[in-house]
Parts: structure tokens; sequence; C-alpha cells
């Protein structure tokens, strides 16, 4: 029963996190948020610059390229992201699962 | 500007000494939360990891109005605490900033470090053994934690705020004096837009698995049926 039940957990929670991302991110407030304000108030917003490492990435600030619609595009940027944070922090838990079992002493899979 | 929606610290607001003096406590602080990671982090919340990294993420996206044309969005550090503990908390946040930064160009790479120290560990630690030594002390009641948890997450607010004006007042970028009142005054809101939605998510854990709530022994404060007597099958760790 646990099982089920945390993967039920699991499913519905990631459900809300895609369903905020895709379709109420789009809506949210476009005002700067709290450092973004100060910096501006304070004189020190320009300083601000991408690395080199940020040209090409994927999606600049939340809007999914080639998607004219500016709530569209950052909908799918949502959407994309949850499901890449999911992805990348479920494979972080994997792999320390992983070594876990591998330690002598450790019960569950075997070792690796 | 290119810098328009939520963000983090960029590139070019902080020193490279202050980058680099940020980064050190930060990667520390992930380094030791995977090593200990297969001990806080039992089987039966593992998959909370990566689910709980994307519902950060995501909430991170809502930016919401606070007073004079300025918005604020979660951080999720004592969130992340709260249902994981502080170290894997830790890792939580950092996957979070770390996709940020290099796949939506939010917060700099050479500032990512300081963005890991300001937003997660700090946040984390402060929750995970403020929230520990809280309960020791408060009534034992449903009340009485998710007000603790609401006190803790505005607290982890003002104190990555207050790390934040520090390492661009060292950095030489503005006075202390000048950004140290304005960071705090804004985030003194934004905390509460913290501390509400952290409320908000952690009751409706503790309504549906107060189970899955690290560390604490919270079963009882859940809203819903009193818990099944112990069946003999549990982990131990």
């Amino acid at each position: 029963m646990r099982a089920t039940s945390t993967r039920l957990f699991v499913i519905l929670a990631l459900a809300v996190a895609i369903g905020l991302a895709t379709a109420v991110s789009p809506f949210a407030s476009a005002s700067p948020d709290g450092l973004e304000k100060v910096a501006q108030d304070k004189g020190f917003v320009d300083d601000g610059r991408l690395h080199a490492l940020q040209d090409d990435a994927p999606v600049p600030d939340y809007a999914f390229p080639g998607i004219d619609d500016e709530r569209l595009a950052t909908g799918v940027a949502g959407f994309t992201g949850t499901l890449a944070v999911f992805a990348l922090g479920s494979g972080l838990a994997y792999v320390i699962r992983r070594r876990a079992a591998g330690r002598p002493g450790a019960t569950g899979a075997p070792a690796t | 500007m290119s810098l328009t929606l939520a963000m983090h610290i960029p590139d070019g607001f902080l020193s490279g000494g202050v980058a680099a003096g940020a980064a050190i406590p930060a990667i520390a602080a992930v380094a030791y939360g995977l090593r200990t990671a297969d001990r806080e982090l039992d089987e039966a919340r593992v998959p909370l990891l990566g689910v709980l990294a994307a519902f950060i993420f995501a909430v991170q996206m809502l930016n919401f109005p606070i007073a004079g044309g300025t918005s604020g969005h979660l951080l999720g550090a004592t969130l992340a605490a709260v249902l994981l503990g502080r170290w894997v908390a830790c890792l939580v946040m950092a996957v979070v900033l770390l996709t940020q930064a290099f796949a939506f160009a939010d917060g700099g790479i050479t500032a990512l470090g300081a963005n890991v120290l300001n937003m997660g560990v700090l946040g984390a630690l402060l929750a995970g053994y403020a929230v520990t030594a809280g309960r020791r002390v408060l009534p034992d009641t449903r009340v009485a934690f998710l007000g603790l948890v609401g006190g803790v997450a505005w607290l982890a607010v003002m104190v990555g705020a207050a790390a934040t004006a520090t390492e661009l007042a060292v950095s030489g970028t503005v006075s202390l004096g000048t950004v140290l009142p304005a960071m705090l005054g804004v985030h003194a809101l934004i905390g509460v837009g913290e501390a509400v939605i952290t409320v908000a998510a952690v009751s409706a854990v503790l309504a549906a698995r107060p189970d899955l709530i690290a560390g604490a022994d919270v079963a009882h404060l859940s809203p819903g049926p009193p818990p099944r007597p112990a069946t003999g099958r549990e982990v131990t760790t």
C-alpha cells in the first residue's frame, strides 16, 4: 500500500507543479523582484550581465524560443523546466540510493 | 537590459573574490549533503527529492506582486528543509538554481555559489535547526508547528536578503548602509509570501502523508485519522 500511495503522492505533487508552471506562470507578476528592484533604485542594475556560458542558454528569460506569444512561451518554458528539474533531481536521488546500496552492510539493491 | 523576469544575482554584481568566497561554503554544504543524503533520505522519501525540486522550480516562477511595483517569489529552502532535512534541502536548492542558471540564464554562473548560499544553504540550515529547536519549546500542536514553520520561512528570506546585501557591499557595488535597509525592507514583505506558501505546502503534506515530513514526529499533528499502530516493519536507520 505504501509504495502505491507514495507513487500517487509524487504523481499528484508533480501534476500540481507542472500545472502551476505551465498554466499559472504566464500570469505571474512581471514587476521586478526584490533584488532587481533594489538594483534599479540604487543604480547598480546595469552592472548585471550574462556569462559567456549563458549566451546559448536554451530558454533565456523563461521564454521558450520560437514562440511568438509571450504567455505561451512562458508556459512552455515552465512545463519544460519543471520536467527537466524533476529529471535531474530524480537522477540525483537514484545515484545517491545506488551508492548507498553498494556500501558494505547496506541492504537493498546489490552492489554495483 | 535583457534581465527582465525573476532575477537571482547575475554576474557582474559581485567581485571575483566575493563570488569565490561565497562559493566555498556553498560547495562544502552541497558536498556534505551528497555524503549524508543516503542516511537522511530513507527509501520511502527518495522520490520526493525530484518532485520537490520540480515544485520549487515551478513556484519560483510565480512572482506575486508586493507594494511599490515590486514582485517576489518563493525561495523554498524552508519548505525543502522541513520536508527532506537540512542537508538534502541544500541539494534540492542546488539542483533548482543550477538549472535556472544554465538553462534559463537566471542567476549568474560565477554568482551561482552566492545564490546557492543565500537562497539555499543559509535558509535550509537555519530552518533545519530552528524548527527542531522551536518544537522543543513550543506546544506540540498543529497550529504551533505550522506557525513555527511560517516564522522560520520569513526569517530565512531575511537572512538570505541580508547575506546578499553584505556580498554586494563587500564587492564595492553599493554601500551597505544603502543596500541593507532596502533589501531587508522589500524582503520583509516577500518573506510573508514565502511563509504563506510554505505553510500551505507543509500543511498539505501534513494532511496527506505526515510520515513524509523529515525527522520530525509530526504524524499526530495531522488533521486526518490517527496513524495506524506500528506493524514492526518500519525501516530502522
